[in-house]
């Protein structure tokens, strides 16, 4: 299948600190690809620069097979590119259901009555329907998370960007949070995923993209990106 | 069967709301057939501040945009006013479009030397705009300059309405002013809460509220924040220049000193926004009351009014970051402005 984000030798820095380092790979569409890497290894950041809110200091990055390098976030949003925050940050006093209004008719383009529908049907998928009118400000944490989960999906991206996502939840809640990602991804949507809680990354994706120190030192199957000597040694800091 | 679901935004509390404003709107439209002539000019000043008010807060509240230069506009708008009638000839009823304009105009080099600044130093840069305007205003000998003038008799009496008010209310013709002034700042506060809450029901008003709560995430569903700070920016610049026109219309004189009050048109003004409530239509409206019942029962204490309102709003800064009408409605859950979409299911 041909890609539907491609970075090519994409490098950012802030000062002398190199962050992102002549970083290349291909998400084919459909594909669910999980992120992996120490604290610090840029993987917040290589977000950003598909997103939008950093500018590359070289390299291409192409989405939808257009070269989207320069392109702002909000012609990122509309052309489907969807991102969660690591930091849950919902609109605190909207209600659940206005925080995905506002994604909706503004990711997509579309008026309000032609989103509602819609809105209703993504928070019964991702399990806030009983909380849609509160407003956002009062979730739980697990909620918040969904909440990040809904927006980004009430654009309708075909490619959505999870970050750690699963981070901070409780075995239980962690679960239930993977089963409705898991969902969405048999749906169709294309989901690139930065995540330290790694069962419930390899539960979901079919590729593992190791970053270290801005670099791609390691990508291709979980299982065998697990077993590498390289990855257990500057990852998970076992001794081989 | 699959549960479906309807969108409303009215509540029982917002009809009955919406029940006395109207009866409220049509005692208003009354007033001056029964009222003296000191109420109608309190009246008057509170409208305007009012509206001074919803504006700020509509920058403020919702933009973002904290500005401490709004004084520039009030002060620019109401010298076109003065400067068309004196030079022009042109009526001061008419006039306050020209001030609205000439406000809006001004705002748009305004903005794009205000929108490189952030926070702080978008307020100090917006204050410093205010100043420039002041005193090249006073540099205009035609409307006297650094001391100022009065609008001319035949300006006055040329006012549209005003003939006809003095014939229909047996008084004066500067009592008849009032009124007509009166009844021009009762539709203006009118049309922009009207405006207003028309606005943040649309689905671009909803965007402004996003960006108030989290400007990051906003950007990131597709919400375009630049487009949205310049809509606001003008959008209160034009209703700040024609309240300005309408307070110097009624008052009768103007100076650059006056009009490019960074207290009266400002300070107060924020007084007003933060003690009633920032990011509400109510907050503004409860402010006004508040602020007004404050300046009449303080009037004969001096600087001590001005070190009271500061204390207070420095309280409820602290203990109340949403204002008299976030404590009410906190409590209450009442929207007498309702603007939230609610879900409802029906199975």
């Amino acid at each position: 299948m041909s890609p539907i984000l491609s970075l090519h030798d994409v490098s950012k820095s802030f000062g002398a600190l190199t962050v992102t380092d002549g970083v290349t790979f291909d998400v084919p569409e459909g594909q669910a690809l999980g992120i992996i890497g120490p604290n610090g290894a840029g993987k917040s950041t290589l977000f950003n620069l598909i997103t939008g809110g950093l500018s590359p200091d070289a390299g291409r990055i192409e989405y939808d097979g257009r070269d989207v390098t320069r392109v702002p976030p909000m012609q990122r949003c509309l052309s489907g590119i969807g991102r969660s925050f690591q930091i849950p940050q919902p609109f605190d006093r909207l209600t659940v259901f206005e925080n995905l209004l506002v994604a909706a008719t503004h990711g997509r383009g579309l008026p309000e009555r032609a989103v509602e529908a819609d809105c209703a049907e993504v928070l019964e998928r991702t399990e806030l329907i009983h909380v849609a009118n509160r407003p956002a400000g009062g979730l739980t944490l697990l909620q918040r998370k969904r909440l990040e989960l809904a927006r980004a999906m009430a654009t309708r991206p075909k490619l959505l960007l999870l970050d750690e996502i699963a981070g901070g939840l409780t075995e239980g809640e962690c679960v239930a949070l993977v089963d409705t990602i898991r969902r969405v991804h048999a749906e169709g949507v294309t989901i690139v995923w930065i995540e330290h809680v790694l069962h419930a990354l390899n539960s979901v994706v079919e590729r593992l993209l190791v970053l270290d120190f801005g670099r791609v030192i390691g990508i291709g199957e979980p299982a065998e990106i697990m077993a590498s000597k390289e990855v257990r040694e500057i990852y998970l800091g076992i001794e081989v | 069967m699959a549960a479906h679901y309807t969108v409303t935004t009215r509540t029982t509390a917002s009809q009955i709301a919406a029940a006395a404003a109207l009866v409220l709107l049509a005692v208003a439209v009354a007033v001056p057939f029964i009222a003296s002539r000191s109420l109608i000019q309190d009246l008057f000043f509170i409208l305007t501040m009012l509206t001074l008010a919803q504006f700020w807060n509509l920058l403020a509240g919702y933009g973002g945009l904290v500005s401490v230069g709004q004084q520039a506009f009030v002060g620019f708008g109401a010298y076109m006013l003065f400067g068309g009638a004196i030079l022009w000839g042109v009526n001061p009823v008419a006039g306050l479009l020209l001030a609205g304009v000439a406000a809006l105009v001004l705002a748009i080099p305004t903005a794009f030397f205000a929108f490189r600044l952030q926070g702080a130093y978008f307020a100090i840069g917006t204050w410093v705009v205010a100043e420039v305007v002041r005193l090249s205003v006073a540099q205009w000998k035609a409307v006297g300059g650094g001391t100022g003038t009065s609008l001319p008799r035949d300006a006055r009496d040329a006012m549209w309405g005003a003939g006809w008010i003095e014939g229909a209310f047996d008084v004066r013709a500067s009592e008849a002013r009032d009124i007509l002034t009166y009844w021009l700042a009762l539709a203006l506060a009118v049309a922009t809460i009207g405006g207003i809450y028309w606005f943040l029901r649309t689905k671009r008003g909803l965007a402004l509220a996003a960006l108030r709560d989290n400007v990051g995430a906003a950007r990131s569903v597709g919400v375009d924040s630049e487009r949205m700070k310049w809509v606001v920016f003008l959008v209160a610049a034009f209703g700040t220049g024609i309240a300005g026109g309408l307070i110097f219309l009624q008052n009768g004189r103007i100076s650059p000193d006056s009009a490019f009050s960074v207290i009266d048109w400002t300070a107060f003004v924020i007084f007003i926004v933060v003690i009633g409530g920032i990011g509400t239509i109510e907050g503004p409206i409860l402010g006004v009351l508040v602020f007004f019942a404050l300046q009449t029962l303080l009037a004969d204490y001096g600087a001590w009014y001005l070190m009271v309102l500061g204390a207070l709003g420095i309280a409820v800064m602290l203990f109340a970051p949403g204002g008299l009408w976030g404590l009410l409605s906190g409590r209450t859950g009442v929207q007498l402005f309702p603007i939230q979409r609610r879900l409802n299911r029906h199975d």
